[in-house]
């Protein structure tokens, strides 16, 4: 009998290790297949392909810059705006919304985060884009085009999409996402750390800044970290806002392009080995950067922790 | 109770087989643009004889490699291959059905039709060159038209598409310049405007952007009630994007000098063509392993040449004009052959 628990014991290890390698393989299987599809375009282009901002299929001369910066600049734009949103949101919902409203406002948040992204593209475009046009951008360009330096941000007719448009729709994809994990791992401050705090006369936010937030620093993160993989990632809400073009703006209200949205609207006709094998850098170039974004939250939970210790 | 599980299992998986067998449908993979007539075409095929067809609207890129692959019976492309690809391949194309593109615009006070363009002047606002809709280039072809002093926004396709191709073919056809800067593919470098994603997507960015100019498969400009253009063709004279027009842009063609039926319908002579329009085209390998394969998917292409020219209006194509369909059997026959060097098609 003994003998069969073990037997038992030692299959399940074996099959839940077996899932677990599953993943490493798969992901190695990803990362190969990647390089050897992109084999051709990195041969061809070199180290240029990164800093390239043409893409003419014409002539096939690729390059990556626009679509690589259009990634960054939406997800920090989504970052920029959904991070203090998510805060505020998980703050309220923790510590001071009356207890009835909690479920409900949760609820909510999470029913966002079910939407397909699909839904959001097309709100976007067409709720959302023509309102931005027609009241916001306007005002943006008055206000903020004429002064030094922020100004070439806030350039050009208002078209209502373009990358702005496309970072503050995925800020609203985002902010589920942050603000679900933020409420969660606020939950869990033990009651009697913040009654200490509020004991000796803190305010809530002190409350919140200085006890909540160092106790849960490592799952906020984390849930910035899962919005920011989301943001990096997210291909058809952006494909419907950004404008789709392969051309290089300082302009955030000018029309851009992003890694995801360009594979998914060339990749079915492209006719011809190199612009294929281009786009499949490009999304090889989208794994690299999720993967240096993940290792750099890594690194700052690493200097985090090790200057608690030195603290302590 | 295990084996017992087993071979009701093994029974299923029998049967599932024996099925599959049975109904072997016939494989097609590639374009999207003519998906919807391929599908319609199908359903009646299949009521009239049993016989189906599965095709997987993956994109005529796509099309292309799982044809080379031979893993489909036969690939779907808007644009078609050189005769010299298609010889390197051993393969066949032929025109299946036809449709346009269509200009279309969204200006304060102008009415579907109502506005005239030549293919010089859409090349030259495409370019980001003419910039305004009162430019005396616009002006002086459309008097008595109110046109605004507003912006012109360009409106063009993001994805990959034949009819991004069919546009810039027709563009660099007519525009020396268009043709050196810009070029013709299923997706260029535009100099100017933003990007819609598939044929609504353009059509919703022009309908939503005042002072806009798209293109679109007439299909979209017709359902949506859009403002299109008059084109001026080649005869010079200016004419309405219809079934009509495009059949006689087909009719005019010189296919049969045409090699390997490549043969691109844009700027098409002939007083009543419209000039930007295009055939999609179907893909097979000139050697057949397995003719009964290949006769079924002749027979079903015959089936909707001699019956689906209805459905295909209905859908807002154009059939292939008879004479040409001629042509396309003479190729299979000259073409298509069976193990041993069989005509498959007599």
């Amino acid at each position: 009998m003994g003998n069969r628990l073990r037997r038992q014991d030692a299959a399940f290890r074996f099959v839940t290790q077996g899932f677990a390698f599953l993943v490493l393989l798969v992901l190695a299987g990803i990362i190969l297949t990647l390089i050897a599809g992109s084999w051709q375009s990195i041969t061809r282009f070199g180290a240029g392909f990164l800093i390239s901002s043409e893409w003419n299929p014409v002539t096939e001369e690729f390059g990556a810059l626009v679509p690589i910066v259009g990634t960054l600049v939406t997800s920090a734009i989504a970052l920029l705006i959904g991070v203090p949103v998510s805060f505020g949101i998980a703050l309220f919902l923790t510590e001071l919304s009356p207890v009835w409203l909690r479920r409900p406002i949760g609820t909510a948040i999470e029913l966002l985060a079910a939407i397909p992204s699909i839904i959001y593209g097309m709100w976007g475009l067409f709720v959302f884009a023509p309102l931005f046009a027609d009241h916001v951008q306007p005002l943006l360009i008055d206000v903020l085009g004429p002064i030094p330096l922020i100004g070439v941000l806030f350039e050009g007719p208002p078209m209502g999409i373009g990358v702005l448009t496309a970072g503050i729709i995925l800020a609203v994809m985002v902010i589920p996402f942050i603000s679900a994990v933020m409420r969660d791992v606020f939950e869990i401050v033990p009651a009697v750390i913040k009654e200490s705090a509020y004991g000796v006369g803190a305010t809530t936010w002190e409350v919140v800044w200085n006890v909540v937030l160092p106790y849960t620093k490592v799952g906020v993160i984390g849930g910035i970290m899962l919005g920011l993989g989301r943001a990096l990632g997210e291909t058809m809400a952006v494909t419907f806002v950004i404008g789709n073009a392969h051309r290089l703006s300082s302009s955030l209200l000018a029309p851009g392009n992003s890694i995801a949205s360009a594979l998914a609207n060339e990749f079915t006709e492209a006719v011809g080995e190199l612009y294929f094998s281009a786009l499949i850098e490009l999304g090889l170039i989208l794994f690299v950067i999720t993967f240096i974004v993940l290792s750099l939250s890594k690194l700052l939970l690493l200097r985090l922790a090790r200057r608690e210790g030195k603290q302590t | 109770m295990g084996s017992r599980i087993i071979s009701v299992a093994a029974l299923l998986a029998g049967a599932t087989m024996a099925t599959a067998t049975f109904a072997a449908d016939m494989t097609g993979a590639g374009a999207t643009f003519p998906y919807p007539i391929y599908a319609k075409w199908a359903d009646a095929y299949k009521k009239a004889t049993g016989n189906g067809l599965n095709y997987q609207s993956i994109g005529s890129g796509g099309g292309i490699k799982q044809i080379r692959s031979k893993t489909v019976d036969f690939g779907a492309s808007d644009k078609p291959l050189k005769a010299e690809d298609l010889e390197k391949d051993g393969m066949i194309q032929f025109p299946a059905i036809m449709g346009g593109v269509v200009p279309v615009v969204k200006v304060p006070g102008v009415a579907p039709g109502q506005l005239k363009l030549s293919g010089p002047l859409l090349a030259d606002i495409f370019l980001g060159k003419v910039k305004k809709w009162n430019d005396p280039a616009i002006a002086d072809m459309n008097p008595g038209v109110a046109l605004p002093a507003s912006a012109i926004t360009v409106v063009h396709r993001s994805d990959g598409s034949g009819t991004t191709f069919l546009f810039t073919n027709y563009l660099s056809k007519v525009s020396g310049e268009w043709k050196s800067k810009v070029g013709e593919n299923t997706s260029v470098s535009w100099p100017a405007g933003i990007g819609g994603k598939g044929n609504e997507g353009v059509a919703a960015q022009v309908q939503r952007l005042k002072g806009s100019i798209g293109y679109v498969e007439y299909a979209y400009a017709k359902q949506n009630k859009m403002a299109y253009a008059l084109l001026k063709n080649r005869a010079g004279s200016f004419v309405e994007p219809s079934e009509k027009t495009f059949q006689a842009a087909a009719a005019n063609a010189d296919w049969k000098h045409a090699a390997g039926f490549y043969e691109i319908l844009t700027d098409e002579p002939g007083a009543e063509s419209w000039p930007i329009t295009g055939a999609s085209f179907i893909l097979m390998h000139k050697a057949q392993a397995d003719p009964a394969k290949a006769i079924e998917v002749l027979k079903f292409f015959d089936w909707s040449f001699a019956h689906g020219d209805k459905m295909a209006s209905e859908l807002d194509y154009v059939a292939i004009p008879p004479s040409v369909v001629g042509l396309i059997k003479e190729s299979w026959k000259a073409n298509l052959r069976g193990p041993g060097g069989a005509m498959i098609w007599k």
